[in-house]
């Protein structure tokens, strides 16, 4: 068997081996049950609470939880701004960077708050090591964000009715100490002893064999690499992200840091089954995911692995895949398995250039990004899931002549209603984005010329991308894009602050008001969701709202490409 | 609203200190047991240090060429070309680095060459070439270098990474360690 495809079964198949244990000490944290590491984090706990004048005994309701998320991150917002603007001046910053323009910054800050990761800037050049620094912390308490109000959906999930939902702030602390950060530590020291930087020194100046002079920049990297893999933010530490050899050394750390994209998404399934004690309903949940993540991801791997239908024409040997953007030490194979797990999550980091890749892989991506709920990013992506669940449940109710429920709990009108504007939401950031940037461009190409890095249908791609990839909270770019234009910045940024917070307060909304609803145990009549015949109907569900909302643009993109091209 | 904002601010500093602060020490204090202290891995040869994961420029006729670079090989600027699959730009570029490539070693066939010779890498920086891209540059460096293609060969043999435990990803060559052996034997 090809080495190569023997690489991307192994990482499969280790992050499943992890997930499924990690999935169980997640449900045991957000149950505040025992765990073998409370001897170390009890007390640490204990000392975040005390020292931010938190009680964390003190129950909130739906609205409590989306007032406190929302002001913490907004004063996150402020900081990072402040930032941004001033790293000239502020210390650690040995290569002497400068501070980032106003629409930057907005730009970055939204990005990193949200969990989203976008970059218009190159790390290198555009951040200091105090920029670097902070944009870290945002990588870890943006994934403690998600993954918190994700346990407060799996709390208001339980078989009974209330309006109390747990701390928020208790379950952020719990997810910051005893999930992210021993794992991100873990992480960081693997890619350290594999030689990724970790130092406050600034560039090192050497003489190449050929007597060139090479500056290389450092900087405290490995602790930086570990949590934006592991957090579903996937911003690099350098430009080209986990492409550069600093950031990723070998094929060795390429597995971990792939690990680490799927690892919290696919443990909080798992979790959710724990928590709620309905493993049969994990498992639905985990079949469709899987089920749309291989439909994205096996032709993507063999387009890929093919290689370039136009270079093949100039007769050279194509025996490695499609190299253009790629790194020998990954391969192709590792290359596309990689970029469909950073899209379907929302990590967006990437080990390859995706504006190089073959045209059908570059539309996997973007379809990824488009459905955004499998696996999904840490927290939200269950959180869009439970979207279409609810959607699934209304059409099911209808199918069968009976009042739609979910878990005990009646479905009603108004849920029904959040969810569809929550579903449609997506397409609208993404379709109107585009519409618009391509309306300025065709409208006037010489004084836009700099956006596009490619002619024709790839041209169009890129904005597609670009705004798909800001929608879904992604990161990741078809990184030709000229995209460090005040239109770029305040366009994208709009878009991700809205494709973040909507799609958390329509869910925990719905999960909140049926939370309060009186529970009706279950009955010969309820619709079962824990069976694989409703997991086709959420798929269905997925396949109709997500992906047809999309066809006609991706037609006028990747499609057109790809049959100019083959 | 106005209940939260002082834990959010207490909250945030507590999270700046914890994370910036001691998670980011703890890692650099654990990074001084690394190889390379952190600062990156190198090779002192003939009084030069390299960095041997960083990948270097190489076009003269006695050295193995590294991979087509977008940024030139800037390790302070690094990227890609992004150019797309059908981008007509891109397909001259390939081509005329296939012309050049058969000009400068004529014994090889066109079909021979791999495309990861021809393409920019995604850093501009890969490090790395296949075996194969090795294999076909042997016969102008011997001719360049004045060192027989034997003994290339053995060298070529000698540096091939296999993949990890034989079973996972691909094999490949580091140009440096491969070229600052080829220096070794120029000088002897």
């Amino acid at each position: 068997m090809n080495s190569e495809l023997l690489g991307v079964f192994l990482m499969y198949a280790t992050v499943l081996a992890l997930a499924i244990p990690l999935g169980r000490y997640i449900g045991k944290v957000f149950n505040y049950e025992s765990t073998w590491l409370d001897k170390l984090f009890n007390p640490l706990d204990r000392l975040f609470f005390k020292l931010s004048g938190i009680d964390p005994d003190f129950e909130m309701n739906w609205k409590q939880h989306l007032m406190t998320l929302l002001t913490i991150n907004a004063f996150w917002f402020v900081i990072s701004l402040f930032v941004l603007t001033n790293m000239s001046w502020l210390p650690l910053n040995p290569d002497g960077n400068p501070s980032m323009s106003w629409d930057l910054a907005f730009n970055t800050s939204v990005s990193f708050v949200s969990n989203t990761n976008l970059q218009h800037y190159s790390g290198e050049t555009g951040l200091s090591y105090a920029g670097q620094l902070i944009l870290m912390l945002w990588q870890f308490i943006s994934a403690a964000t998600g993954i918190a109000i994700c346990a407060v959906v799996f709390n208001a999930m339980k078989a009974r009715s209330t309006e109390k939902l747990g701390n928020f702030y208790s379950y952020f602390v719990r997810t910051c100490t005893r999930v992210l950060l021993p794992i991100a530590f873990i992480g960081a020291l693997i890619l350290v002893f594999n030689g990724t930087p970790m130092t406050f020194e600034g560039k090192d100046t050497i003489t190449t064999l050929e007597g060139a002079e090479q500056s290389i920049s450092r900087g405290p990297a490995a602790a930086f690499i570990s949590i934006k893999q592991l957090g579903t933010n996937g911003g690099g530490y350098y430009g080209p992200n986990s492409t550069n050899p600093m950031e990723n050394p070998n094929y060795l750390t390429n597995i971990l840091e792939t690990v680490f994209i799927f690892l919290i998404p696919i443990a909080l399934v798992f979790a959710m089954g724990y928590v709620l004690q309905r493993e049969k309903l994990a498992l639905m949940i985990y079949g469709v995911m899987t089920a749309g993540f291989l439909c994205l991801v096996i032709p993507s791997i063999y387009f890929e692995m093919n290689g370039n239908p136009a270079i093949a024409e100039m007769g050279i040997s194509q025996e490695m895949g499609s190299m253009e953007g790629k790194e020998v030490r990954f391969g192709s194979a590792a290359s596309a398995y990689w970029a469909i797990n950073t899209t379907s999550t929302s990590n967006g980091s990437v080990n390859a250039m995706h504006d190089s890749m073959t045209p059908l892989t570059g539309m996997f991506a973007m379809l990824g990004m488009m459905i955004n709920s499998f696996y999904g990013g840490v927290g939200v992506g269950f959180i869009n899931f439970y979207v279409f669940i609810i959607l699934a449940v209304f059409i099911g109710g209808l199918m069968v002549g009976r009042t739609p429920e979910f878990l005990g709990k009646k479905v009603e009108a108004r849920e029904v209603k959040i969810a569809m504007i929550i579903a449609l939401l997506h397409p609208l950031m993404i379709l109107g984005g585009t519409a618009l940037a391509s309306y300025l461009y065709s409208g006037n190409p010489e004084a836009y010329a700099s956006w596009l890095n490619n002619p024709g249908f790839h041209g169009f791609s890129e904005f597609l991308y670009e705004f798909s990839s800001a929608a879904a909270n992604n990161g990741s770019g078809f990184e030709g894009l000229g995209d460090n234009t005040p239109f770029w910045n305040v366009a994208t940024g709009l878009v991700m602050l809205l494709s973040r917070y909507l799609p958390i307060i329509g869910p925990v909304a719905i999960a909140g008001i049926l939370a309060s609803k009186k529970y009706i145990p279950e009955s010969a009549g309820t619709l079962k969701t824990d069976t694989s015949t409703f997991g086709i109907l959420v798929f269905a569900v997925i396949g109709v709202v997500a992906a047809l909302a999309f066809f006609p643009a991706l037609t006028l993109g990747p499609l057109a490409e790809y049959f100019s091209l083959y | 609203m106005k209940n939260n904002i002082i834990p959010a601010i207490r909250l945030t500093l507590v999270c700046l200190v914890f994370f910036c602060g001691f998670y980011t020490m703890a890692v650099w204090a654990v990074a001084q047991l690394a190889p390379g202290q952190g600062k990156g891995i190198t090779v002192s040869e003939n009084g030069k240090i390299h960095h041997i994961n960083v990948g270097q420029s190489f076009t003269n006729d006695e050295y193995f060429w590294s991979r087509p670079s977008a940024v030139d090989y800037d390790a302070a600027g690094s990227g890609g070309s992004n150019y797309g699959p059908t981008n007509p730009d891109h397909l001259s570029e390939v081509e005329e680095r296939i012309t050049y490539f058969l000009e400068k070693n004529p014994e090889v066939d066109r079909s021979e060459i791999p495309s990861d010779l021809v393409t920019a890498s995604g850093s501009g920086l890969d490090p790395h070439i296949s075996v194969q891209a090795a294999k076909i540059q042997v016969n102008r460096i011997a001719n360049a270098a004045g060192i027989s293609a034997d003994e290339l060969n053995r060298l070529v043999e000698k540096h091939t990474e296999k993949p990890l435990l034989g079973l996972f990803g691909t094999e490949r060559i580091n140009v440096l360690k491969l070229n600052l052996e080829v220096e070794k034997s120029i000088r002897n």
